[in-house]
């Protein structure tokens, strides 16, 4: 499995569990679910139980062939049962209104490490333009401290139709809408691998946007700014690779470090080999994958808009060999 | 079941009045009250994208108040109020008058309508693809033009059935009804009117 | 055919007609109880075919990486099953049952315009139909055709012409805008009916609240269905016409057609459970024995959830990233609303106290709605609750809930309307013992399926994927999920079956099987194609229970 190198250490958290959180914005919504489930379990105990009682008590018994008192209501009692829920509303109200104001951040707070999050059909782009880092589908972040102001700020787009970013241990989801730009933070205090998946559909491979959030500790963090700061790998051994990668259309799509190739259509592929999974988790990222999606990617993840590039054998065998450098 | 049934010698109190409404009334309001709903939306496109074409023509540039359209078409209420008021009193030509006033009156504001949009098509180049003006623009003035253009089919339909001998005093309400969907017509062009030439200039 | 036929004025019952006429009879026919019957059997042919959709879905769904079905196959299923189910499955319900009913109900003889209903009824089977018609171009039926695949509320940009080549979103757009106009006219025939049409001695504060809710309905989709016909014409005229008003590249919003869609589809789904309300008003009475609890505030709880439903809309668009005030606004007003909608079930319970019930297959039903409905808006308002909604929209928890909405407040009204009032509109009961069947193997698959339902969706899993990968915890939960389908399926033949048997051999009802209260049960079961031989009228709002109690009315106590 490729990878960073830095992660393998990191405990992976494969079920994207929001009641194991391991970030502020998570933490506080399952704070106050356990209001809410208790509020709900309450009123459900009470109704079910109201209903079971009428069930058994009131149901006719054989033989027994006379009307029942005929009531019409009772104001009273429907003033009651209409001041106790609405009681309840209140209570419930409150603490969604705190939690919004608790939650809400409009601007990056001073200090907060600042991302960039730009989603695509079926990829996500996410750039770092303080460290002037580019990579995709995988968010690295590191651990944040104690404090508010040592957040990670994403700042949320879209290239083309709506997706949303939801990873339920760091925070509740939010939408990335063209032309419009939301933001959301978190706090990671706890190093890892945290999972999550693109939650608004948005065409075909709506189902192989995935995302991976990789916490690290700080000087794993900075190690790892440093690795993708480095410029393209230039193995003298596969030229002929790199050339095939110039001449064929690959750069129009794609961004490629010293190469020239400057297209944003598709994932920048700089680093590409020190991510986990091609395709947004469409496959595990190693050397055989990787040759059969440059092949047609179509075959591993169906609707994808990246076209076979139809190369004759030797040409791919070379462009292959190309990648698998790029670290 | 009936009136007069009464068992065992009990008495029956009479039934409690009932206030029946009409129903060709009630039908004519629930049309009003969907189409409203109906304009209701594009009036909030508008409102929504004022100012916020990406490129010109804007209104300010291309859009002068129809004054003399919004005058035929409010005065047109009046004379359909009249006409409506005729029948009901029996004056047949009286209510021909005043009907065929409101359909000419109505085929004017259509015209004069026809005539701005022909100025801003080939003079100004503004088209419904044009920008978020030209979008929302068309949509609205053309969706509110496409109803006078029904409310006059049916204005002509019944005028024909007057020439013909066929309306009397007793369709009233029908022609009441009628009216009520051309004042709802007029009643959105004053909306129209507000938020395209006076808010959105 | 003859044993739900009424016969026109002037045949004899005993004649037989060749087929070919009776169907010109029944495709002429401007009769509310024939129209009522094609509304509710139409609908029900669609619920079959939609659930053999949802079906497939599951199957797919089962097992993580599963081939079954494609992407594209699995969006346009996923796509029609939703749209089938709101608009061909739930208005039709509520079209069919307010068509059939509400005339007798007020005791009149027919709806205020009764062609006009007849064209409501064949603008929304066109429009079904055109629908359908989409699987058949493209790759055709294997491929799910040309059917739409953009989900049942169509977002843009994604419906836009870049992003939706081909027609199956044009498809989307006038198969509902036909069936729209289908609807608004049909409602318009109820309200006025219901203002018009009511028999002597019926005021207002004497309808029963199954036609009082039958007229907040009818309202509600005059407001709410329009504003979706708006959106969808912009969208025409965007894909067709070049115009720019989802456009995002234009400086359009896609946020603006969330705005429109959901102000239309907030009020729709109160459209369709509203009925289901209307139905309970009625069965849980008369299975208690005892008056409606409430009727005053019935009454108010019905016109104040109308009122406020028309002011929830952004709750389905929490994660879009309203502002906080506009995000704090709608969670007070959805909250809000629940408070009439407790009422409505309190005042169930307490019509049911101190009764004396008869457990037959229309009270069971209702009593299971009542169960369901509750675990329904309970996580309604979970989901109200905003921050955590940041965590559940858009996941299984969502599709969870509104199936425990649909599925166990309506449909299993829907269930109990048909045990309930086949016999007036057949002459003939429905068998209580396939009943049982029916009952307890799609209550079972039910709760096994959308109980289970939830957990995914607290565990990460978004909605409208076509598969997952495995080690997510969605695994094993996915495949109880759809086993449970089977049960389910299970149910509804039992219902098929009892159906067919029953028209066919089914014990006679004559024409008040159940000792109920309003006017329907006073005529003939069928009732003549008149309704009534004389128009009746009334001093309460229990008629028959003051002809069966003369000494002891309901006009001396209300």
């Amino acid at each position: 499995m490729r990878g960073d190198g830095l992660s393998a250490s990191l405990p992976v958290h494969p079920v994207p569990d929001m009641f194991s959180p391991v970030s502020a914005p998570a933490e506080s919504i399952r704070e106050l679910s356990w209001l809410v489930f208790g509020i709900s379990a309450g009123i459900l105990i009470v109704v079910v139980g109201v209903l079971a009682y009428c069930v058994i008590r009131f149901r006719e018994r054989p033989g027994d062939d006379r009307e029942p008192p005929q009531i019409y209501g009772s104001n009273q009692i429907e003033l009651a049962w209409t001041l106790v829920p609405a009681l309840i509303v209140v209570v419930l109200f409150l603490a969604t209104a705190r939690t919004i104001n608790e939650l809400e951040l409009r601007q990056p707070p001073p200090g907060a490490l600042k991302t960039t999050i730009v989603g695509h059909q079926w990829w996500w782009e996410i750039r770092y333009p303080d460290l002037g880092i580019v990579t995709a589908n995988e968010l690295h972040l590191p651990v944040a401290g104690e404090g508010k102001d040592r957040v990670a700020y994403l700042t949320l787009e879209s290239a083309d139709v709506i997706h949303s970013f939801w990873v339920p241990q760091l925070a509740g989801k939010t939408d990335v809408v063209p032309n419009r730009v939301n933001g959301m933070w978190v706090a990671p205090r706890e190093a890892g691998t945290y999972l999550g998946q693109c939650a608004e559909y948005c065409g075909t491979q709506h189902a192989h946007m995935l995302l991976r959030v990789i916490v690290h500790p700080q000087a794993d963090f900075d190690a790892w700014v440093a690795a993708q700061k480095r410029p393209e790998v230039v193995d003298a051994a596969v030229a002929d690779g790199r050339a095939v990668f110039q001449a064929t259309a690959c750069v129009n799509c794609h961004t490629l470090g010293g190469t020239g190739a400057r297209g944003t259509f598709g994932p920048d592929l700089t680093h590409l080999m020190s991510r986990e999974t091609i395709g947004a988790g469409a496959a595990e990222n190693t050397p055989e994958n990787l040759r059969a999606w440059i092949v047609d990617p179509d075959h591993l993840k169906p609707g994808v808009l990246m076209p076979a590039m139809k190369l004759d054998r030797a040409d791919i065998d070379k462009l292959t060999a190309y990648l698998l450098t790029l670290q | 079941m009936s009136t007069a049934t009464a068992t065992e010698g009990v008495e029956l109190p009479a039934p409690e009045e009932t206030t029946l409404l009409s129903k060709g009334r009630v039908g004519m309001a629930c049309l009003i009250l969907t189409e409203s709903s109906f304009f209701l939306v594009f009036i909030v496109a508008y409102l929504f994208y004022i100012g916020k074409s990406l490129t010109g023509p804007y209104p300010k540039d291309v859009l002068s108040p129809p004054i003399v359209n919004t005058i035929c078409l409010l005065s047109s209420s009046i004379t359909i109020t009249l006409a409506v008021r005729a029948l009901r009193a029996g004056n047949q030509s009286a209510f021909r008058l005043w009907w065929l006033s409101t359909i000419l009156l109505g085929v004017e504001f259509l015209v004069g309508t026809g005539l701005e949009w022909r100025g801003l098509i080939e003079d100004h180049g503004l088209t419904i693809a044009t920008n978020l003006f030209g979008t929302t623009f068309y949509s609205l003035v053309g969706f509110h033009a496409l109803h006078v253009t029904i409310g006059l089919a049916l204005l002509l339909a019944v005028l024909l059935f007057a020439l013909a001998g066929h309306v009397a005093s007793e369709h009233a309400e029908r022609a009441e009804v009628l009216s009520w969907y051309w004042h709802f017509v007029d009643a959105v062009w004053i909306a129209v009117f507000t938020v395209v030439y006076v808010v959105g200039r | 055919m003859a044993v739900i036929d009424t016969p026109a004025a002037g045949r004899a019952t005993t004649e037989r007609l060749p087929l070919s006429a009776v169907l010109h009879e029944w495709v002429v026919t401007v009769d509310h109880k024939r129209l009522g019957l094609m509304y509710i059997g139409s609908g029900l042919v669609f619920f079959l075919v939609a659930g053999l959709l949802a079906s497939l879905m599951r199957i797919q769904l089962a097992v993580p990486q599963n081939d079954f079905l494609g992407p594209k196959a699995f969006n346009r299923l996923m796509t029609m099953h939703g749209t089938t189910m709101v608009f061909f499955v739930g208005m039709p319900m509520f079209f069919g049952f307010a068509n059939y009913l509400v005339p007798l109900m007020i005791g009149a003889r027919d709806l205020a315009f009764p062609r006009l209903n007849a064209f409501g009824f064949w603008m929304f089977l066109f429009g079904g139909l055109l629908l359908y018609f989409s699987f058949l171009g493209g790759e055709g039926l294997y491929g799910a055709g040309t059917a739409p695949d953009v989900g049942w509320f169509a977002y843009s940009p994604l419906t836009s012409r870049a992003f939706s080549r081909g027609n199956a979103t044009d498809y989307w757009i006038l198969g509902i805008l036909a069936s729209g106009i289908g609807s608004t006219a049909t409602a318009l025939n109820l309200v006025a009916t219901i203002l018009a049409l009511r028999c002597p001695g019926m005021t207002l504060a004497k309808m029963p609240l199954f036609v009082w809710i039958m007229l907040v309905d009818a309202v509600l989709v005059l407001v709410a269905l329009t504003p979706l016909a708006a959106a969808q014409v912009m969208l025409l005229f965007d894909r067709f016409l070049g115009s720019h008003f989802f456009d995002t590249q234009a400086g359009g919003s896609a946020v603006l057609w969330q705005h429109f869609f959901w102000f239309f589809g907030h009020p729709e789904v109160y459209i369709l459970i509203l009925p289901a309300f209307a139905i309970a008003n009625e069965v849980v009475p008369v299975f208690s024995r005892k008056p409606l609890f409430g009727y005053p505030i019935m009454v108010g709880a019905t016109l104040a959830i109308g009122l406020i439903s028309l002011g929830v809309w952004a709750h389905h668009m929490f994660v879009v990233g309203l502002s906080a005030a506009a995000n704090t606004f709608f969670a007070a007003s959805t909250m809000l609303i629940a408070v009439p909608t407790g009422i409505k079930i309190f005042n169930w319970l307490g019509t049911m106290w101190g009764g004396r019930i008869r457990f037959r297959m229309p009270m069971l039903w209702c009593t299971a709605f009542i169960v369901e409905f509750v675990i329904a808006g309970l996580t309604g308002v979970m989901l109200a609750v905003v921050p955590f909604d940041w965590q559940l929209s858009d996941s299984y928890f969502v599709v969870a809930h509104f199936h425990f909405v649909l599925i166990g407040g309506l449909l299993f009204n829907i269930f109990a309307a048909i045990y309930y009032w086949f016999p007036k509109a057949t002459g003939r009961m429905l068998d209580e013992r396939l009943g049982r069947l029916h009952f307890w193997f799609l209550v079972f698959g039910f709760n096994v399926t959308f109980v289970t339902m939830h957990f995914p969706g607290l565990l990460g899993m978004p909605r409208r994927i076509y598969t997952y990968l495995p080690g997510r915890g969605w695994d094993t939960l996915n495949l109880i999920v759809s086993l449970g389908v089977v049960f389910q399926a299970i149910g509804v033949l039992f219902f098929l079956w009892n159906v067919v048997a029953s028209l066919r051999s089914g014990e006679r009802a004559g024409d008040d099987p159940w000792d109920a209260w309003t006017l329907e049960w006073s005529t003939t079961s069928p009732p003549p194609a008149y309704n009534f031989e004389t128009i009746p009228v009334v001093r309460s709002r229990r008629p028959l229970w003051d002809l069966k109690h003369p000494a002891d009315p309901d006009w001396k106590y209300e």
